[in-house]
């Protein structure tokens, strides 16, 4: 495959899709761990150290997905503005809810809005983690003689403004999702007219459940010290 | 009924344009859209205006040249019709109209609702075509078996007229369902196999160099589109694209 290839209008929705679904799987992922901390905070606090201090995990997955996300969205910004000139003049009068979703239509309006909460998400944890690890060089991921993971995560949610910034995001990665997730497997060519009502309805399931889970999360922590 | 026409007003292409009000009364229900047109240029030239300059051929929706941009869609609010097979059934008395031409850059407007569409005709020059030795010794298409369902989805395919509707309901100004459906109704057929590859690359790479925008898989072209292409075709062209170039 050429470079050049790459610079096509289908060559820029593959890459769009590509490094969506491998956003995708690490929201998945994200949850599951996550998840460990409604469950089990030891669990949680083992998986947590594990991610944080794994070799793999930190210095070739995490930039990996640093640059998956810096790409999704700076490819999106770039398309967004290259189909905005693609019509000069608009219609005087327009009624595209005749024939597309919101959703469809809006995906910078909640690509945006889910930047805005990664800056709120970085601020509260990745800069603080970073900092403690390799400015600090404290690798043990220990306070006060036991693992500080849960804790930390606990009591982020015990402000009522931050809880309702999640859940104000998480909805906005919802209506995000739910057109990404099919959209991607038409860009990659896969969907058919036998697959596409099944990639649209899982889609929507994954839509609805992902985000679900990280507002509940942040829920639980909220009213369990409340 | 009478209706009040909104109508984009543009005397070449590079005059500015502006919507400009008709009003028309005693239209009837059984008049087509175009027939209404019509009408109401009749009274235009009655009265020493300059008529309303819009596209139009055969008028029983095959040819594909009748656009229009009617109340926010193209081809108006019926479905899986051309504006010329649109009837005024469609509208109610006392209704106000909005007429545009299809928009996007890479139809220019030419005068008043006429848009320039030969970018689509350059993308069809680019490899929208099967090379047949014609010298005599044609095969008879019917000798060659063909899957029932690949025949029937290539003829699905090959249905798109070409009327640029697509472009125009898409919020990108995407040209995709159009290219889609012509590298489909060639590359489900054997005699389009040999030119497969060369072909997709080059229509994608023309449908670029035209200036058209992404597909960004709203749906709104499958919707507007009077001859019902179906998405299949773009996922189609968008696996045939990357095997094309894997291969090449």
């Amino acid at each position: 495959m050429s470079k050049s290839t790459f610079y096509t209008s289908i060559g820029y929705k593959v890459l769009m899709a590509l490094s969506g679904l491998f956003l995708m799987f690490f929201l998945l992922q994200h949850l599951v761990i996550n998840s460990l901390s409604v469950i089990s905070p030891d669990a949680f606090n083992e998986a947590s150290h594990f991610m944080g201090t794994n070799p793999l995990v930190q210095f070739l997955l995490q930039p990996v997905l640093i640059f998956g996300v810096v790409f999704h969205f700076i490819m999106g910004f770039f398309l967004d503005l290259k189909n905005r000139k693609s019509r000069a003049i608009n219609y005087s009068y327009n009624k595209p809810s005749a024939n597309s979703s919101w959703v469809s239509r809006n995906m910078i309006i909640s690509g945006l809005t889910v930047l805005a909460f990664l800056g709120i998400h970085f601020i509260d944890f990745w800069i603080p983690e970073i900092n403690v690890k390799y400015i600090q060089g404290d690798m043990s991921g220990m306070h006060n003689g036991e693992f500080r993971y849960f804790h930390e995560l606990h009591e982020k949610f015990a402000a009522m403004p931050r809880v309702i910034a999640y859940v104000i995001a998480f909805i906005f990665l919802s209506l995000h999702l739910m057109h990404g997730f099919q959209s991607s497997f038409q860009s990659v060519g896969i969907a058919t007219s036998k697959t596409r009502v099944a990639f649209y309805k899982f889609g929507n399931i994954f839509a609805i459940i992902v985000p679900t889970g990280f507002i509940l999360i942040a829920l639980f922590h909220f009213i369990t010290q409340h | 009924m009478n209706l009040t026409l909104k109508i984009w007003r543009q005397k070449s292409n590079t005059d500015k344009g502006s919507l400009e009000t008709y009003p028309i009364s005693d239209v009837s229900e059984d008049m087509s859209f175009l027939e209404m047109l019509d009408v109401l240029n009749e009274e235009l030239i009655e009265k020493e205006i300059e008529p309303v300059a819009f596209d139009h051929d055969c008028r029983e929706g095959i040819c594909g040249m009748c656009s229009l941009y009617i109340n926010g869609e193209a081809h108006g609010p019926d479905r899986r019709v051309t504006t010329c097979q649109l009837h005024m059934r469609k509208f109610n008395d006392g209704d106000t109209i909005f007429i545009e031409p299809f928009r996007a850059n890479s139809f220019p407007v030419v005068k008043d609702l006429v848009v320039d569409r030969s970018s689509f005709d350059r993308i069809q020059q680019a490899g929208g075509y099967v090379s047949v030795n014609t010298s005599g010794n044609t095969q008879d298409a019917n000798s060659i078996p063909i899957p029932k369902d690949d025949a029937d989805t290539a003829f699905d395919a090959a249905t798109c007229i070409g009327c640029g509707a697509c472009v125009a309901s898409c919020k990108n100004s995407s040209a995709m369902l159009f290219v889609s459906a012509k590298v489909s109704q060639f590359s489900l057929l054997p005699q389009g196999q040999v030119e497969a590859k060369e072909r997709v690359i080059n229509m994608v790479n023309k449908m670029d160099e035209e200036g058209f925008g992404n597909c960004t898989n709203t749906g709104a072209c499958e919707v507007e589109c009077p001859k019902g292409i179906s998405l299949d075709n773009i996922s189609r062209m968008n696996r045939e694209f990357i095997t094309a170039n894997v291969k090449k």
